[in-house]
């Protein structure tokens, strides 16, 4: 008997799920209950292959790259599933509570089929297939936001659906470019023919103002906060914790590979956008007055942190930038589901009249502040370890000014945190009606944001993992242990 | 010029035509056009430059995957249409608000 | 009424965007002409395996066996958008059409044999061009025609063999890729004995699939009948 192949599991068996939630609308809970835990269970499986064996190459249907797809697993392809395997439960044991019956019988199936899109994009070897998967994401996440209803969600889920159908065309186009350059759509097969031309350029050009349309780098950010705002909280959640991040991991796969020749510019004109979006999102963050609203502009300045990695460009930026992205997707699903929970008991989501939310919402209250330590970047978060990873690889590069965002970033967040957490403690004038918000929500909430918190603690293990297969070049254990001491 | 680079170059322009009126046009319905105009231009490229082999018979795989693009784009297409006639029945007008939100 | 300067403004706004993407489209231009001339691309790795693909039409060999997996996860990409449309809301019923008598003769001539054309696209595509796309898009068409004519579909339909019919194609396949993993042992990895009639059933689910998912698209919402009304 051969092995279990974990990479075809974790994409059929969501699939799987969200078929049965759309034949048995009754049983949704249960199917969706079962597939989140069956993923989490392939996600270990795999990780102990990974772990036993290194990267994992899987050539579906037996072909084998160029002529069939390869499927691919190293060290940064699983920690995004783990991530996402990590967020998917919380948002799941969230939903529970959240949706009425009307709306759970078809954000289940748009869920397990945005999960199944996610693990097939982190799996994925092949750049036309990227596509494939970054369509079937973006689809489910439109159909996620429009789920809310109203005018506000429909027009954000038109403009996004706009925006991401823009962006996967210039992406294929790049795609059609290299393919016709070079005769294959394999990462790896690419990587090792491409050489620089003008065609390699105008792809690079394509793909990368594609994906980053869809990862909202400053100034293409346009869509992101009513998009994020205007969702249903288990959506806004998924949607900040993941869905972004899926188009810039495969921006990093394609500069770490595909792209590497093309020299220093590109890389620099990336990190002086991301220092303008962590500065630019904190200040909007900070003059929202809508907490959504004030999480989704957050998002914005976060994401720019993940790009101060492209000038640097050291296999220790990178790591540094991707713990980043990890702490944050736990930090910011954890906040977007607090801000859920204040809705729902509040009525509303005007920061100004929080009313005493935190003595009345401990649970809630600590979640959001937990979260908010790691996306401030105050020590033992991850958010933590990530800054100071990068701030590192900026010194050692001799490109001290990329620590002014850094720096600034923080205290840019610090101040939205603590305006939001101040009116929390504070009475309002009017008094309202409040509503019951259940258990499930407020501890699935609390639990993400402790995970973010834990994720400062346990840095080795993590930073170990993305050392399977290598993908951002040497090892630096080293190093690693001094960002562990400090 | 071979027929092939004409068509592709042809498709070049779709792209770029499709992505003025996209960013020109206000109505939703124009938008939607100008991106399936843009996508036209994509699938041209793909389609013609498979054309570039030395016999009769071209190389097929961009064939199929212009087939995938044309289902995707069709799926995308079908549900943007829907979100059109729902902007248009929540907000009076299929038209995108200048300011997001409040 | 628009004031002088916004006007101005806007027509600035226009012409460097003209500039702009008038230099996108010489970029690439010039990046198609400095592709090779000559390329082979993977026709040659196609045809050496066309032998054990299962087929004669090679667009059927990539699309179903090659590159089989991306037409799996296509087919999903159909359910999204059927649920992203669903979730919008019921479709509407106002608007009854009162159908021609043309109309409604011609439909009545028509869909019968449009059926039959999608059949007939179904089996050709193994060895000539046509196939479970192009076979679900005129079932599509036929579909959307009896919609467009007020043909009414039982009530009793709208439930459960709607949306099995409507999941056919995906599941098949999904399922069809699993077998094969515990017969072959390789997802989607057909034995090239087999593969045919494997191919076969996929696409006949498919095209059922296509041509009915289409057709609900079509509908702009949620069937009003069923426990997603």
């Amino acid at each position: 008997m051969q092995q279990i192949p974990w990479e075809v599991m974790l994409i059929l068996l969501p699939l799987a799920g969200a078929m049965a939630c759309f034949l048995w609308p009754r049983r949704t809970l249960l199917f969706g209950l079962i597939s989140a835990l069956g993923v989490g269970g392939c996600v270990a499986g795999l990780g102990w292959r990974l772990l036993e064996q290194g990267a994992q190459r899987y050539a579906v249907g037996g072909w084998g790259a160029p002529l069939g797809i390869d499927l691919y697993a190293d060290g940064l392809s699983l920690l995004m599933l783990i991530i996402t395997a990590l967020v998917g439960l919380g948002v799941s044991i969230y939903s529970i509570g959240y949706f009425e019956r009307r709306q759970a019988i078809l954000f289940w199936p748009l869920w397990l089929l945005l999960w199944s899109a996610l693990n097939a994009l982190f799996l994925s070897a092949d750049i036309f297939n990227l596509y494939v998967t970054l369509e079937l994401l973006g689809l489910a996440a439109v159909a996620l936001v429009a789920l809310a209803g109203g005018a506000n969600a429909l027009t954000a889920a038109m403009r996004y659906l706009l925006v991401n159908m823009l962006a996967s065309l210039c992406y294929l186009l790049g795609v059609a470019l290299l393919y016709h350059n070079f005769g294959s759509v394999d990462i790896a097969i690419l990587a090792q023919r491409v050489e620089a031309s003008p065609a390699v350029w105008a792809a690079m050009g394509l793909m990368s103002a594609g994906l980053l349309l869809k990862s909202a780098l400053f100034p293409l950010h346009f869509w992101l906060p009513p998009a994020h705002a205007s969702a249903p909280a288990p959506v806004s959640a998924l949607l900040s914790a993941l869905v972004v991040k899926a188009s810039f991991y495969i921006l990093l796969r394609l500069w770490l590979e595909i792209f590497p020749q093309t020299g220093a510019a590109p890389g620099q004109l990336l990190g002086v956008l991301g220092a303008a979006a962590v500065l630019w999102g904190g200040i909007q963050a900070l003059r929202q007055t809508r907490l959504k609203l004030l999480i989704a502009y957050s998002t914005v300045a976060q994401l720019g942190y993940l790009f101060l990695a492209f000038p640097l460009g050291s296999s220790f930026a990178w790591k540094g930038s991707l713990y980043l992205l990890l702490s944050h997707a736990l930090a910011k699903a954890a906040m977007f589901m607090a801000a859920g929970n204040i809705l729902r008991f509040c009525g509303h989501d005007r920061i100004a009249d929080l009313d005493r939310v935190a003595q009345r919402l401990p649970v809630t209250m600590i979640a959001f502040s937990v979260a908010g330590v790691s996306i401030v970047g105050l020590p033992p978060s991850g958010g933590f370890i990530g800054k100071w990873m990068l701030l590192e690889a900026a010194l050692r590069a001799g490109q001290w000014w990329w620590v002014i965002p850094l720096i600034l970033g923080g205290l840019l967040a610090a101040a939205y945190i603590f305006k939001v957490i101040g009116y929390a403690f504070t009475q309002a004038g009017v008094l309202r009606q409040t509503n019951k918000v259940p258990m499930s929500m407020e501890w699935a909430a609390l639990a993400l944001a402790l995970a973010a918190l834990l994720l400062g603690l346990v840095a080795l293990w993590p930073l170990s993992l993305m050392e399977i297969g290598l993908p951002f070049g040497g090892s630096e254990v080293d190093a690693i242990q001094r960002a562990e001491q400090s | 010029m071979s027929a092939v680079l004409l068509y592709a170059l042809t498709g070049a322009g779709l792209f770029t035509l499709g992505l003025y009126a996209l960013i020109i046009h206000a109505h939703l319905l124009r938008k939607i056009l100008a991106i399936n105009v843009m996508g036209s231009g994509v699938f041209l490229i793909l389609v013609a430059l498979g054309g570039r082999t030395a016999g009769a018979v071209p190389d097929v795989v961009p064939h199929a995957m212009v087939i995938t693009g044309i289902v995707v784009a069709v799926s995308a297409t079908a549900l943007a249409l829907a979100l059109v006639l729902r902007v248009q029945a929540a907000t009076g007008r299929a038209e995108l608000p200048e300011e997001p939100l409040e | 009424m628009r004031s002088a300067g916004r006007r101005w403004h806007y027509l600035l706004f226009r012409w460097a965007l003209m500039l702009l993407l008038l230099a996108v489209a010489v970029g690439l231009g010039y990046a198609l002409l400095s592709l090779p001339q000559q390329a082979v691309g993977l026709s040659e790795q196609v045809s050496a395996n066309m032998a054990t693909s299962g087929v004669q039409n090679p667009v059927t060999a990539v699309l179903l066996n090659f590159r089989g997996y991306d037409t799996l996860l296509e087919m999903a990409v159909l359910l999204v958008a059927l649920l992203g449309v669903w979730s919008l809301g019921s479709a509407e019923v106002h608007r009854k059409i009162d159908p021609e008598p043309v109309l409604s003769l011609l439909v009545g001539g028509l869909a019968p044999m449009m059926i039959l054309m999608a059949g007939y696209l179904l089996w050709a595509g193994t060895n000539t061009p046509g196939g479970a796309f192009q076979a679900g898009s005129v079932l599509a068409a036929a579909g959307i025609l009896l919609l467009l004519s007020s043909k009414r579909f039982p009530v009793r339909l709208m439930g459960w063999p709607l949306r099995v019919v409507l999941l056919l194609g995906l599941g098949t396949f999904a399922a069809v890729g699993m077998t094969l993993l515990f017969v072959s042992g390789g997802f989607l990895q057909y034995p090239s004995s087999l593969a045919g009639a494997f191919i076969l059933f996929i696409e006949a689910a498919a095209t059922l699939s296509i041509g009915v998912t289409l057709a609900a698209l079509f509908l702009g919402g949620r069937p009003q009948a069923g426990p997603y009304r």
